[in-house]
């Protein structure tokens, strides 16, 4: 096995370009699980860690571009204020060591319906940025997951950054874990009010192949809001309202059962937390959240 | 001739301990926070090999055959090992030796030992495993307890299915009662979860011997298995204690140690061994799954008249120490309660399913689940107290315990219980926004408060300390007396006990330090060069070992005494010992120690046997334990009732432990106790689905972390056992058997829901058991709801 490190972009991707198989490592914390447990042994090994540029985040055209090598440590810490929905994922994974090394670019090149940095992403309608020798491209995100583990990255390509609006309105992130803290999610909800959109967008993570917007609920509680005039005077959703939401996330569900909960479960919780997440992020509308 | 230079110990540390009853920094706590202690895991030799194990995919297969050519073929590997080259007995076991060293003919688990692997590189001999070609027939797994007690169930031993049944009737059989309460309960298969996986160094001594440097529970049972199974003397086979890095029971069976003296033999050259996280889960015994039926009577008044139980514990594929588990099993099924009336029917079963042994509470943890739930049900159902109903009944010395045995003091169940109860309680959530972290779900950010309950619930458990049912259980020490090199006295203590994360070493030294009055003592490597100290199990290590110690020092004492008296014309019986000094009546000094040890230094060996115990007669009768200890646990617990998930806000304990020794080490132990209560309670267990593991990592066997654990309130008493050494009583399990019962009783208490199964999981806490609605599998997903996870 040959450990390459390339220290700039360029060189990246030129050793992509050699070996278009090989496998890109930057925090290591979903690809050095898969080589302890050996089931992965790559002919080449591309540690991005050296790559400065991938480090970067910034505005461009009224959107954030972040680097995929941004850590989750310094999401929460840089951008909590601008993404606090991502902010709140990222404080859900893993220990401080590993919301140290590992990043959203991690998460994506992943692509487990499990990662906490993707509903957070969808709900944004986040585009993902793809360079290779060729060239670069960027995808929206819920083109680019496309199955449980499965992406479009094409041969020879890298996850250079992901591009998001700045928050403008509420956001939140819930997840269920057996477990109160270092856990993978059996299900979560993203949530994020787009007051300019009138619009409320939700995702269901780890309760289906990919994250899955949950579209029938966004189009529902959109009602509710224009009938009542509600962006404009914002008062309280009753609770038929969030338990009708609830239960529409849950219809966008599609999980399985494994070890980690049951399909029944899944399903059953992903509603309470889509229904606990709108009237959070609603009440903060409510209180003067932007 | 030896080839190769042993790797060596550096010279026992000198400690300055406190005495006994003072808490004294444990000597190995330093290192280990700072991550400086050497474990089994950091051994080194020149030269050495790496020793890797071929393991068995299939719960349940005919071997056909195995070829190793390829393996064999491999630069770099050095030794590859089958059935066929194991030099002498080819199982082993501590009490049944059923257990393949290596598998022949039939692979009864998932993970069983094929065929071993020698290699210059731990990678190559990975590699190399890979190139072994077993021909399989895979066969059904036996994976029920119930079915493999069935007359017509294909035997997996040829002694049959069922390794031990025990019948035990106590009193009245006919007895009957106004109130009778059922109850059925299940506990999974809990692992121990130690951080050091096992691991071990063999270095051959170049004439046919074999010294081999290991993490484990009972160095002697080790060497005494190892020489049969590699067809050596016992004295050829030389046993180091190396870094153990935790146990709870799940050190007592062999694992690689045959193994890796089976390649360093062959190869002539150190083999090292250590097992990674996902190969430890398959390379030692778990906690027993349990099922029980449970039927108490009592009168309208709350007395219990009879409880009668059934116990399948599920012994899994191998005997291991199943057929003790299941004496604890029958023996303290009914609970620390006065039972006139007892009737119980314990099994345990060979399946297909992981091997069971020793873990912390060793059977007593699962009926304490099973005898508290019910007592609970029983006070709920007669309008009472649940801690009035347990005080009404609880045990006292003079009563019987079901197996007839009469209990001595102190057996203080009921100040143990009112002393739990009043201990104050936290205060109730404070109104307003709160830390997420003080909430279920914690930061995972699953509630605001909406939905949570608070609710409280008590257990009391009890077991036995030391080992019981006849067995000569003992100890030995060796304990020297001595000036260093610039003059000053010394202390050594020589014992081959384990030192598993318990603090035995800093105990042993602060006995020599109270009995020899001398304030230096060195606690030497636990090794095979000084006889047995049986296991650290049992909670019996501080009792037995801590017994011998003392045993020594008062030798080595009297010897010291007798000498000073011969010297100065005096009456041994006169003499005493005093700040580093021989004094008369008077408190005159005859002598200083360096006087005194100027011309020889003093060695006592010593074996301490505990009292005579007794088998259990066909009525499961007899005085079968030594000592019996007590805890009890009360559980503070808010639950999100909707998602079913919990925060234990706080855990509070009273035991009774006779004598705390190392008071800050006792914290220790109960907090450890108490926190893999909890997990068996709430999170860890291994999930086995026909008879294969599906969580095999860290990842997905989940342990409590410190968000998980709460602060442990305790008040220990101290009530002395005339019969124990200073009074003490054994205190490392009884935490892991009364956390349990008293976590999932606030659980009942806060959600209202029976829960009759422990790990309890969300699913069981908000009422989610059955599928809410199916529709077909989407694209892209792995089936449809309830499908068979996959172990990608």
């Amino acid at each position: 096995m040959d450990f390459l490190q390339p220290t700039s972009l360029t060189e990246a991707l030129d050793i992509m370009s050699a070996h278009p198989e090989a496998l890109p490592i930057l925090g290591g914390t979903d690809v050095m699980v898969e080589l302890n447990f050996d089931r992965r042994r790559p002919a080449q090994i591309v540690d991005l860690g050296r790559v400065a540029e991938l480090d970067d985040w910034g505005a461009e055209n009224g959107r954030l571009r972040i680097g995929a090598g941004v850590t989750y440590a310094r999401l929460i810490a840089d951008l909590g204020e601008r993404l606090p929905g991502l902010a709140i994922a990222s404080r859900t994974v893993g220990s401080p060591q590993i919301r140290n090394r590992g990043t959203v670019g991690g998460n994506l090149g992943t692509s487990s319906p499990a990662g906490d940095g993707l509903p957070p992403l969808y709900v944004s309608d986040a585009e993902v940025e793809l360079v290779s020798s060729e060239g670069r491209r960027r995808v929206p995100v819920e083109r680019f997951i496309t199955g449980p583990k499965r992406n479009s990255l094409a041969p020879g390509e890298l996850i250079s950054a992901f591009l998001i609006p700045e928050a403008e309105g509420p956001q939140q992130y819930a997840k269920i874990g057996t477990r109160n803290a270092m856990v993978i999610a059996v299900c979560s909800v993203a949530l994020a009010l787009h007051p300019s959109e009138r619009q409320v967008a939700a995702c269901v993570g780890s309760a289906g192949p990919t994250p899955i917007r949950a579209l029938d609920a966004e189009r529902f509680i959109a009602g509710v809001l224009e009938e009542g005039n509600l962006w404009e005077s914002p008062r309280a959703l009753g609770d038929t309202a969030l338990r009708r939401f609830g239960e529409l996330v849950e219809l966008a569900a599609r999980p399985i059962s494994d070890v980690r909960g049951t399909a029944a479960y899944r399903l059953h919780a992903v509603g309470v937390l889509g229904e606990r997440t709108l009237k959070w992020a609603w009440n903060d509308y409510c209180g003067g959240s932007r | 001739m030896r080839t190769t230079p042993l790797p060596r110990p550096a010279p026992a540390p000198v400690q300055r301990p406190g005495v006994v009853g003072e808490t004294t920094t444990r000597i190995d706590g330093g290192p280990k926070v700072k991550g400086e202690f050497e474990y089994s895991s950091d051994l080194w030799a020149d030269g050495m090999l790496w020793g890797a194990t071929l393991r068995s995919p299939h719960p349940h297969a005919t071997i056909w055959s195995i070829d190793i050519s390829r393996a064999l073929a491999l630069p770099g590997v050095y030794a590859v090992l089958t059935h066929e080259d194991v030099p002498g007995r080819k199982v082993y076991g501590m009490e049944i030796p059923d257990q393949p060293v290596l598998a022949w003919e039939r692979a009864r688990y998932q993970g069983e030992a094929i065929a071993l692997v020698a290699a210059d590189h731990p990678e190559t001999a990975r590699r190399a495993c890979d190139a072994i070609d077993v021909a399989y027939e895979v066969l059904e797994p036996l994976s029920d307890p119930e079915r493999a007690m069935a007359a017509d169930a294909p035997k997996l031993h040829l002694s049959g299915n069922v390794l031990r049944h025990i019948t035990l009737r106590h009193g009245d059989q006919a007895a009957t009662a106004d109130v009778v309460m059922t109850g059925e309960y299940e506990v999974g298969s809990q692992d121990q979860a130690f951080l050091g996986p096992e691991s071990g160094l063999a270095v051959p001594d170049g004439d046919g011997g074999v010294d081999l440097y290991i993490a484990t529970q009972w160095l002697h049972v080790d060497r005494d298995q190892l020489a049969e199974s590699l067809g050596l003397s016992p004295e050829q086979v030389r046993l180091t204690m190396a870094g153990v890095g935790g146990a709870f029971g799940g050190r007592e069976d062999l694992s690689m140690q045959i193994h890796a003296c089976m390649l360093a033999l062959h190869t002539d050259r150190p083999v090292k061994i250590v097992y990674n996280r996902e190969e430890s889960f398959f390379g030692h015994v778990h906690r027993h799954p349990c099922r029980m039926h449970y039927e108490h009577g009592a009168t309208r008044d709350g007395e219990l008249v009879y409880v009668k139980a059934r116990i399948v514990l599920d012994g899994g594929a191998y005997a291991s120490s199943s057929t003790a588990v299941c004496s604890n099993a029958a023996c303290f099924a009914c609970g620390p309660y006065n039972v006139p009336s007892a009737t119980v029917d314990c099994s345990v079963v060979y399946t297909n399913n992981p091997p069971c042994g020793a873990m912390r509470g060793f059977g007593a943890v699962q009926v304490a689940f099973g005898h508290e739930s019910q007592m609970d049900k029983l006070a709920a159902a007669l309008g009472i107290d649940p801690v009035e109903l347990r005080i009404k009944n609880a045990l006292a010395p003079g009563h019987r315990l079901p197996t007839g045995q009469v209990v001595r003091e102190p057996a203080p169940v009921a100040e143990l219980l009112e002393r739990l109860r009043a201990m104050p309680l936290p205060p109730d959530a404070s109104p307003g926004p709160r830390d997420l972290r003080e909430l279920p779900g914690g930061v995972s950010n699953t509630t605001h408060g909406e939905d949570v309950r608070r609710g409280i619930g008590y257990g009391v458990g009890f077991k036995n300390v030391g080992f019981s049912e006849g067995f000569d259980d003992y100890a030995t020490a060796r304990v020297a007396l001595s000036l260093d090199g610039d003059g000053d006295p010394l202390v050594s203590v020589h014992t081959a006990a384990a030192e598993v994360g318990q603090g035995v070493v800093t105990v042993q030294a602060q006995i020599a330090r109270t009995e020899l009055q001398v304030e230096r003592v060195a606690v030497l490597t636990a090794d095979t060069q000084v006889g047995s100290a049986g296991s650290s199990s049992a909670s019996r290590q501080t009792y037995m070992t801590g017994g011998a110690v003392k045993m020594a020092c008062e030798a080595v004492r009297e010897r010291l005494l007798q000498r000073v008296a011969d010297h100065a014309g005096l009456d041994p019986f006169d003499l005493s010992l005093a700040g580093g000094a021989v004094i008369d009546s008077r408190g005159e000094t005859v002598a200083t120690l360096a006087e005194a040890l100027v011309s020889a230094p003093i060695e006592e060996t010593v074996e301490f046997h505990h009292a005579e115990t007794y088998p259990l007669d066909e009525n499961g009768q007899g005085d079968a334990h030594l000592q019996l200890a007590f805890s009890a646990h009360r559980a503070v617990a808010d639950v999100d009732t909707r998602l079913g998930l919990v925060r234990v806000v706080e855990l509070a304990t009273t035991q009774e432990v006779g004598k705390a020794l190392n008071p800050q080490a006792l914290d220790g132990q109960i907090d450890g106790g108490s926190a893999q209560g909890l997990g068996l309670a709430l999170l860890e267990e291994i999930q086995i689905r026909d008879s294969q593991v599906l969580n095999a990592s860290f990842t997905d066997y989940l342990l409590p972390t410190i968000l998980d654990m709460p602060p442990v309130k305790k008040q220990v008493l101290e009530h002395p056992d005339p019969d124990a050494p200073y009074g003490l009583k054994g205190v490392g399990e009884p935490p892991n058997i009364s956390t349990p019962p008293a976590v999932v009783a606030a659980l009942r208490s806060a959600c209202s829901r029976e829960l009759a199964r422990i790990p309890v999981r969300p699913e069981q806490l908000a009422g989610i058991d059955e599928p809410r609605r199916s529709r077909p599998p989407a694209p892209g997903s792995r089936g449809p709801a309830g499908a068979r996870p996959t172990r990608s």
